[in-house]
């Protein structure tokens, strides 16, 4: 089960009546991928003036994220490759357009019209070769130069992605750059498996300070391995044991594990993104001894 | 499919110059209420190839809309909304969108077109 859908099968295969089914049912799935979307639109940080822009959204599938776009008030144009999932969207009344497309065969949009661009966990998906026609890399040079001419001078497009390795981010990034896009990789709680997200943020046009990438969630300042190093410091200091107290008591001594200890625990649990509770004058206090 | 997607879509098939705009061949129009927004139309109107949009609204069955539009025509709202009567509430729910330079139909079933394109046309 723990195996990528992208080794499984071509997306139009995938993603068939059974799996689309689950964009309905599952409200986890429908959960996670509002998030997704809701924090795609705030990275594309449209300018809060309250005019609804034209949006695209690349692999919109059931039209769980075009929702959010709908309620934001804006109007967008969905393109998925699987009839099965655009069915669901029909379906679910979603309020945009929907084509069926392969964003590999690039975009088939007029130049300088489209205010932004969102995509959810679809990029990937290029880097695969389904077909013997297909060539990931001529693909994925479709796909981006076609998206950069329909994009407005200054939009913005954020992608989602769940890249396999190191080597397929830098491809995909490397021929987003190519194509004329300035930005980068924001990555949402980099420390934590399960809720470490990444979010491509390009912008439409040469590098300025609007198009710095954002600041990404559950990040810390300093980084880790320096906190750990100072850590151990503070651990190794030279205990003389009390040779005069029993065997037993020396032991349980040693096993105890101080506010520090539990600090340093809370810490990396909060890096993670998990719910910690504050530290306060209580945190690993010692009960009395008549409790 | 809404006239609004109509007018930013383009034929993508390798070798086509100019593969805009796409001809609309109508099998069954629907129509759907959707509330004016004028900041919307506002935005839009200077994306819009306008002449496109006069053509195909006629296809369509509707031919309210005046032949030239400038921008200082959106202020009246009789004019707003006959644009988004046009662009936004009539949808070709069933038909093909045809590509100007080679013939090659793009079939629309239940309002979405199908826009993919064999191997040798990529």
């Amino acid at each position: 089960m723990a195996s990528r859908p992208e080794l499984q099968a071509p997306p139009e295969v995938f993603y068939n009546d059974d799996e689309a089914r689950k964009y309905t049912s599952s409200s986890r799935i429908i959960e996670i991928q509002a998030q997704l979307s809701e924090r795609a639109l705030e990275l594309l940080a449209l300018p809060n003036d309250g005019v609804p822009k034209l949006l695209l959204d690349i692999g919109c599938g059931s039209g769980l994220s075009g929702e959010t776009l709908t309620e934001n008030g804006h109007q967008w144009i969905g393109l998925d490759i699987s009839p099965s999932m655009l069915d669901v969207a029909l379906e679910r009344d979603s309020e945009g357009d929907l084509i069926l497309g392969d964003m590999g065969q690039g975009l088939g949009i007029r130049p300088g019209v489209i205010d932004g661009a969102i995509s959810i966990s679809a990029v990937q998906w290029l880097c695969n070769a389904d077909k013997s026609c297909h060539e990931p890399r001529k693909r994925l040079k479709a796909f981006f130069d076609s998206l950069y001419r329909s994009l407005a001078r200054g939009a913005r497009a954020v992608f989602q992605v769940y890249p396999e390795n190191l080597a397929q981010r830098e491809l995909i990034l490397g021929y987003a750059m190519r194509a004329g896009f300035a930005g980068g990789v924001v990555v949402d709680f980099p420390h934590s498996t399960k809720r470490r997200k990444e979010y491509l943020v390009l912008t439409c046009g040469p590098p300025s300070l609007s198009s710095a990438t954002p600041k990404a969630k559950g990040e810390d300042e300093e980084s880790c391995s320096d906190d750990e190093s100072s850590d151990d410091e503070g651990n190794q200091t030279v205990s003389i044991s009390d040779r005069h107290r029993p065997r037993k008591k020396q032991k349980l001594n040693k096993k105890v594990k101080g506010r520090e200890w539990v600090l340093k625990k809370k810490e990396q649990m909060r890096r993670k993104g998990n719910v910690v509770p504050q530290d306060t004058k209580y945190t690993a206090r010692k009960r009395k001894a008549r409790f | 499919m809404r006239l609004l997607t109509h007018n930013m879509l383009a034929s993508n098939i390798k070798g086509v110059a100019n593969g805009f705009p796409l001809k609309i061949e109508v099998g069954q129009v629907v129509e759907k209420h959707v509330d004016l927004n004028p900041e919307f139309l506002k935005n839009m109107f200077a994306k819009l190839d306008y002449k496109v949009l006069v053509e195909a609204s006629k296809t369509m069955g509707y031919a309210d809309l005046p032949e030239q539009a400038e921008p200082s025509m959106l202020e009246s709202e009789d004019f707003l909304r006959k644009l988004n009567h046009a662009l936004l509430e009539l949808h070709l729910e069933e038909g093909a969108l045809v590509c100007p330079e080679t013939g090659r139909k793009f079939p629309v079933n239940k309002g979405i077109p199908n826009m993919l394109l064999h191997e040798d046309e990529v």
